[in-house]
């Protein structure tokens, strides 16, 4: 690991100055994933802030019916949540379905969306990749690509965003808060906020230098089944090949998110529309145009099979 | 600004007062520093849980974690739990039921469980919990589901269960 200077941060305001002023600077939430990297060297900080002692860490109701969850809540608390239990259990569940109990007590709102990906390339510091190195390559395309994208790759990059979470607040339609440097707050939807690879796969959200996270905020809860389903190599502690994370209403409509499947949470309108069709309907429509590599095409079988035992789940 | 720093901790009941390189880890303080080597260390990397200890009661991986990043905090780790002629129940239960062969993932295993313990107390769901409303019940299927962070290169986990169901005092 390189050397850095630590603080920790005295306000919002300044740490997102403190960020801004450094490009090597990033903040430090529970540590989880930005250390790992840090270690490996793949994320090489001069400059770390501590942002736990900000007071960002509650749960509150808004006044138009919804939650605000500061984005320093740990995933533990955030699931275990008495609001999320009863009328987002789609939220709890995935986040319990993620990591390690003691990985969740660690890890908080903000950096488990902020998460890099898991492309075992990513991690290889022998072998090229734009995401970690722009420019040299991507090692996945035709290398083992088992567990990576299938929709909205590039040529650049077929990397997946890895989170459990995220896929649940893609169905919820939650909504990021945030504040720039210069002291601007501005709201970014769920669905606005990861950006597909593109020519530019080390830029994977739509956050600027030094702009900070300060809650994720859902809207009036929706009713409803709420059901994740997390397919993976073994029963717990391991990412996803795919994830469902469904809403199922009483006449079968609903909305549909998935994981590992892309470089963000995958939901599109047209699919939600197909849901009471059924599984073949809503992710043809959800799949549609895929991009799959011979050692990842099995992801297309593997959503609708797996929606479907969603489907069968909120029926039965 | 400098590259260390001064990190005040309570360890194991004890006020220990540290200056550590800011890369250090929590594991690497407890072990390196303070010479409390029961901590282990297996992958350093989040995906193992030999490092398992309690931070203000709170099980986590040590080597995840900054040891600046815990100033004024409470540190159990398992020569704080119990020691060989005052074993915590857990420990005493592992004995019992031989859950370990090589012993290197154990203090991380019983530093977990009694945390596990704990979580199910306070009602906090797992991947297996059935109802989301309901209250949360001890049972095998639950202790197996929570457990997973810990992995266990001799495959000790079936006498891993029972140790953990015997000190939970529930047949599950
Ligand atoms: C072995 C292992 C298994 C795992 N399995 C899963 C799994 O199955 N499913 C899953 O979803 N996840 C899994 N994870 C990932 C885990 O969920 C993430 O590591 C965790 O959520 C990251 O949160 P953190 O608070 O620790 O982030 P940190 O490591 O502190 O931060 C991550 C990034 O976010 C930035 N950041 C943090 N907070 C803010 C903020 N408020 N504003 C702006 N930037 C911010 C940091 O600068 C950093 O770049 C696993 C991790 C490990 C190590
Ligand atoms: S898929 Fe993306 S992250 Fe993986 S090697 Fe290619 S560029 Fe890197
Ligand atoms: S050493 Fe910390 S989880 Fe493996
Ligand atoms: S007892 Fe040997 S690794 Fe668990």
């Amino acid at each position: 690991m390189r050397a850095f200077t630590f603080e920790r941060a005295s306000s919002v305001e300044a740490a997102a100055k403190s960020v801004a002023s450094n490009p090597d600077a990033r903040f430090i939430a529970g540590g989880t994933n930005l250390l790992d990297l840090m270690k490996l060297e793949i994320e090489t900080p001069t400059h770390l802030i501590d942002v736990n002692g900000l007071g960002l860490d509650k749960i509150e109701a808004t006044t138009d019916g919804g939650l605000r969850i500061g984005a320093l809540v740990r995933n533990t608390d955030l699931a275990a949540h008495e609001t999320v239990r009863r009328d987002y259990g789609l939220l709890s569940r995935a986040l319990v379905a993620g990591a390690s109990g003691q990985l969740r007590n660690k890890a908080t709102t903000s950096g488990n969306l902020l998460q890099r990906t898991r492309c075992p390339y990513f991690y290889d510091t022998n072998q090229p990749c734009n995401k970690r190195q722009p420019g040299s390559g991507c090692s996945a395309l035709g290398g083992i690509s088992r567990q990576l994208g299938v929709m909205g790759v590039s040529e650049a990059c077929i990397a997946t965003h890895p989170s459990d979470m995220a896929v649940a607040m893609r169905a919820l339609d939650a909504v990021v808060e945030t504040v720039k440097p210069d002291g601007t707050i501005r709201s970014v939807k769920i669905e606005d906020f990861h950006r597909l690879p593109g020519d530019t796969p080390h830029i994977e959200t739509v956050l600027e230098r030094g702009e900070f996270i300060t809650a994720v905020s859902l809207p009036p809860p929706v009713g409803g089944r709420h059901i994740y389903r997390k397919v993976r190599d073994r029963a717990s502690y391991a990412f996803a090949l795919v994830s469902v994370g469904a809403i199922i209403q009483s006449d079968g409509k609903g909305r549909v998110a998935v994981g590992g499947v892309a470089h963000k949470p995958w939901r599109l309108e047209a699919a939600d529309v197909e849901l009471p069709k059924g599984a073949k309907a809503a992710s043809g429509a959800l799949l549609a145009g895929s991009r799959p590599t011979e050692q990842n095409k099995f992801k297309i079988d593997l959503v609708e099979r797996t929606l479907g035992a969603v489907i069968s789940e909120a029926r039965g | 600004m400098t590259y260390a720093s001064t990190v005040s901790m309570k360890v194991n009941g004890e006020r220990r007062d540290l200056e550590v390189d800011n890369r250090t880890s929590l594991l690497d303080a407890l072990r390196e520093h303070l010479h409390l080597t029961g901590t282990k260390k297996g992958c350093d990397h989040g995906q193992c849980g030999a490092c398992t200890v309690l931070v203000n009661g709170v099980r986590i991986n040590s080597c995840l974690t900054l040891a600046v990043m815990h100033d004024g905090d409470e540190v159990t780790t398992i020569e704080g739990l119990g020691q060989p002629d005052n074993l915590h129940p857990m420990q005493a239960a592992f004995v019992k039921h031989d859950g370990f062969q090589c012993g290197y993932c154990t203090p991380g295993q019983i530093c977990s469980s009694v945390a596990v313990l704990e979580e199910i107390k306070a009602n906090l769901p797992s991947h297996v919990t059935v109802s989301l409303t309901e209250r949360t019940r001890i049972s095998e299927a639950e202790i197996r589901e929570r457990m997973s962070g810990n992995i266990c290169r001799c495959g000790a986990y079936s006498n891993i269960v029972e140790a953990i169901v015997e000190a939970a005092g529930t047949r599950a």
